[in-house]
């Protein structure tokens, strides 16, 4: 009775906004866009989670140094302009002048001395984005230099999500940190936002719906025609389509891959799919003595790279993009998109051959046995919620490797539950699969957390994620190399180098580059970016 | 009568800590929530400090003491997804959950009932056997199913109702509300009538049977002997005596109506507790878990006890063995 009474008095104390009825066109002459996507966005902090569709939402409202254009291209941002000087040291940033923010206060070079200081602040979800401790330092109101101990050609990859915040505004409101995880206080920034950017927060109601207005006063020059964007989040996927299908939405992230050709079919909507830049890869525990989960008992198989190789070449790519993925995927050769590293198309793929791989299989030494007829029997750890498709991809390759021998007993779990078990410090797992985009958009990303040698907890900042523990000196040492070599040409090279010697090694098994799915109004006309952010300030509707 | 409502609080607690304890030991397997909270970038290190900080190293036994010493003061901590209080979060939704269940609720008894009285009364009509029908697609077919058929018949081919959210809610300050506008109705009908089906369907089958067994009775037939017109025998007597096992079953499937609501909502992208439950459970976000969990324990005890007590005033014969045991 209590606890009711008690409930009804928190609703009280938290009053909602009325919510203006939507769902129908417009009365007004003013363009309102309605996007609907999977999940929530749960924080408007900045710097309060690392994740693509929050920071891409986010990007709507904040703005950073630098932006990416619809090809991915570095553009300035908020800095005009950059100089590199005392060979790789030191960077100098001009600020664009006259900016203002949401609120009215003014951008200057104070703003992003503060942001810098916020963003490598203890609960920080973003402190990568200034990895290597760079000091900022104020040279006048618009110049701003940042000293480094060691050269860091790709200082400023990541800086487009790394938002400037105002810094007299986070002091009023008393959000100079972003909240801990065991905070005792909501923090302001989470539920309330002043950026800089084309659009600003009228209304967010947490789960519920967020409203954007376009920002009249913005800096640049808007090559969009909306006044207002409604984002709602829509769990279901059915849902999801028939609110696109109804003409309730305009825009609906992700599309199921079997809906595609009925929204095709659709009067009024269409699907829009470009390759995106997460690579989704398979791989084997190289490191333990013993797999945690096999029946091969005193030995790891996986360290044998013919086994590795067999189960490579057992696995039929085209029939997992054909059959599992509809043609929604590109295969890859390696761990980075083409989109990043367009080098990358130099390695291919170890062909699909299953002559091959029983005979790598044969003189490994893992010949067929028992009534059964197998090689040996291992377990395959898999989310079922976290990529396209990827409980499905599981299935396939589990009876591909059949075909060789191996029976695969397949472990598909709910993303909690499987990123606990696979992910550090206990990588408890023999074989999974996962996906990985660069956060930088750089390769130096996957060398280091993917490719680098890691300690049997992950700690340490090397492989972290490098949950199969591959390792390879020479690796090592370029991933080194590669992290302060200014010269473009050098660098691409070193790079290619340590991909190269991981194809040779096959540390890992590359599938697929998983396709965006968009639904599209055939009244909206966007730039779908391949990092996946929903961007407002390039759609024009009619 | 005190002494009965006092009871039955003292096993109203004992429920609920047994609901803690059983929802806490199952929070040890739905995975580690600092891997839904941090970046691909986190190192280790700061992985095990955030661990560290909201206690998940200390023993479950410690955990769980300092959560019901913490519940017991309605503190139920921040949401470590969107750190915002739970109580506040849990509050923005209850109205949505509660409207939704109470139009259910409704639905069910005011189809539900008529469609049941004429079915007992003309049980070889074709109209009855039409109902019969449908109440075995109410109670075979799944809810998310049929709330996904709703929507396209209704939303994407006739065009007629939205198909997700609660739109034209008015806010009355501590309390959103829906009825208040043709918008608010029209957002909820099909969420309504998607969660109410298989109450319905219960209740019409509940009101045949009941309607078959006492037009069968010796009162029934002396009042028909008696001259008595059919409109007062049917309603009066007869509907009236089955209407005992309704309000109980009706009392008691309340309950179960607010915790199906999770699929419900899901469907209908219903901002209700239930979705925020669901989406709880995929990011492991314990404090809201936790708090949904117990506070659906605490709305089933009091439906029950509610229920209880109106049964005693409805039906004289349970007050007296009542007193004599």
């Amino acid at each position: 009775m209590l606890s009711k009474r008690r409930l009804l008095s928190f609703a009280a104390g938290v009053a909602l906004v009325a919510g203006a009825s939507f769902g129908a066109a417009p009365a007004s002459a003013q363009q309102t866009l309605r996007w609907a996507f999977q999940g929530n966005l749960n924080t408007l902090d900045p710097y309060g989670i690392n994740e693509t569709t929050t920071l891409g939402l986010q990007g709507n409202v904040y703005e950073g140094l630098t932006k990416r254009g619809k090809d991915l291209k570095i553009i300035p941002g908020l800095a005009e302009r950059w100089e590199v000087l005392d060979n790789g040291l030191r960077w100098r940033f001009y600020l664009r002048k006259g900016v203002k923010f949401h609120n009215g206060n003014d951008f200057n070079a104070d703003d992003v001395v503060f942001s810098a200081q916020r963003v490598v602040a203890n609960n920080s979800q973003l402190t990568s984005r200034l990895s290597g401790g760079p000091e900022f330092v104020k040279v006048d109101d618009f110049t701003v230099d940042v000293k480094l101990k060691s050269p860091n050609p790709i200082l400023h990859y990541a800086w487009d999500t790394w938002y400037i915040m105002d810094k007299e505004w986070t002091e009023a409101n008393n959000a100079q940190i972003p909240p801990a995880p065991q905070a005792t206080t909501p923090g302001f920034a989470t539920i309330n936002a002043n950026g800089t950017g084309p659009f600003r927060i009228t209304e967010h109601q947490l789960g519920v719906r967020t409203v954007f207005e376009k920002n009249a006063n913005w800096w640049g020059k808007p090559e969009h025609n909306l006044d207002r964007v409604i984002f709602t989040p829509i769990t279901s996927a059915p849902t999801r389509v028939a609110a696109l299908l109804s003409g309730e939405v305009d825009v609906i992230d992700p599309v199921p891959l079997q809906d595609v050709p009925r929204i095709n079919a659709s009067a009024n909507a269409r699907v829009l799919e470009g390759p995106e830049v997460r690579t989704i890869y398979l791989s084997f525990d190289q490191m333990r003595p013993e797999l945690t989960a096999s029946s091969v008992k005193g030995k790891n198989p996986f360290k044998d790279v013919r086994v590795r190789k067999a189960f490579y070449q057992a696995i039929d790519i085209e029939a997992i993009r054909r059959q599992v993925m509809r043609g929604a995927a590109v295969p890859a050769a390696s761990l980075i998109s083409p989109l990043f590293f367009p080098q990358i198309d130099q390695i291919k793929r170890h062909p699909f051959d299953l002559a091959a791989a029983n005979r790598l299989m044969d003189e490994a030494g893992y010949p067929r046995t028992g009534p059964d007829n197998i090689r040996f029997e291992v377990d395959l750890d898999c989310p079922n919620d976290r990529y396209v498709n990827d409980g499905p991809i599981c299935q396939a390759v589990t009876a591909m490797l059949a075909r060789i021998g191996v029976k695969i007993n397949l472990q598909a779990v709910p993303r909690a539950a499987f990123f606990a078990k696979v992910n550090s410090p206990i990588y408890n797992t023999p074989f999974y699969l996962l996906g990985w985009t660069p956060g930088t958009g750089d390769a130096h990303n996957v060398l280091i957390d993917l490719m680098h040698t890691r300690t049997a907890d992950g700690s340490g900042g090397r492989g972290q994620f490098n949950n199969g523990g591959f390792s390879n000196a020479r690796v090592d040492a370029l991933t080194a190399q590669v992290l302060v070599e200014i010269d473009t040409a050098k660098r691409d090279a070193m790079i290619l180098e340590a991909f190269t010697i991981l194809h040779n090694e096959v540390g890992y098994i590359p599938l697929h580059q998983q396709a965006l799915a968009w639904g599209v109004a055939k009244s909206v006309e966007l730039t779908q970016r391949a990092d996946n952010q929903p961007l407002f300030y390039w759609v024009q509707k009619k | 009568m005190l002494a009965f409502i006092l009871r039955r609080i003292g096993q109203a607690i004992l429920v609920l800590l047994t609901v803690a304890l059983i929802s806490f030991s199952l929070f040890r397997f739905v995975g580690d929530p600092t891997q839904q909270m941090v970046s691909q970038d986190t190192t280790l290190e700061e992985r095990l400090q955030i661990r560290k900080n909201l206690g998940l190293d200390d023993p479950v036994i410690v955990q769980f003491g300092r959560f019901v010493g913490k519940a017991a003061r309605f503190d139920f901590g921040l949401s470590y997804q969107t750190r915002q209080p739970v109580a506040t979060l849990i509050g923005d939704r209850f109205p949505a959950t509660m409207e939704l269940a109470f139009a259910s609720a409704l639905f069910a008894l005011f189809a539900g009932i008529p469609m049941g009285v004429y079915a007992g009364l003309k049980p070889q009509s074709l109209l009855a056997r039409l109902f019969q029908t449908v109440s075995l697609i109410g109670i075979s077919l799944p809810t998310f199913l049929i709330g996904i058929l709703l929507i396209f018949v209704f939303s994407v081919s006739f065009g007629l109702l939205p198909s997700f959210g609660r739109q034209g809610t008015v806010n009355l300050g501590f309390w959103t509300t829906s009825f208040l506008t043709l918008e608010g109705w029209r957002s909820l009908i099909l969420p309504a009538v998607t969660l109410g089906l298989f109450q319905m369907t219960l209740i019409m089958r509940l009101v045949r049977s009941e309607m078959m067994e006492v037009l069968r009775t010796d009162y029934i037939k002396f009042a028909k002997a008696r001259g008595l017109k059919p409109r007062a025998v049917n309603y009066g007597h007869a509907l009236k005596n089955t209407l005992i096992p309704v309000i109980t079953i009706t009392g008691l499937q309340l309950g179960s109506i607010i915790a199906f609501a999770i699929i419900t909502e899901t469907v209908f992208q219903w901002p209700g507790m239930g979705l925020m439950f669901l989406q709880a459970v995929q990011t492991v976000d314990i404090p809201i878990m936790s708090a949904y969990l117990l506070l659906v324990a605490s709305l089933f005890v009091l439906i029950n006890l509610i229920v209880d007590l109106l049964y005693v005033v409805v039906d004289p014969r349970i007050r007296i063995s009542g007193r004599a045991a």
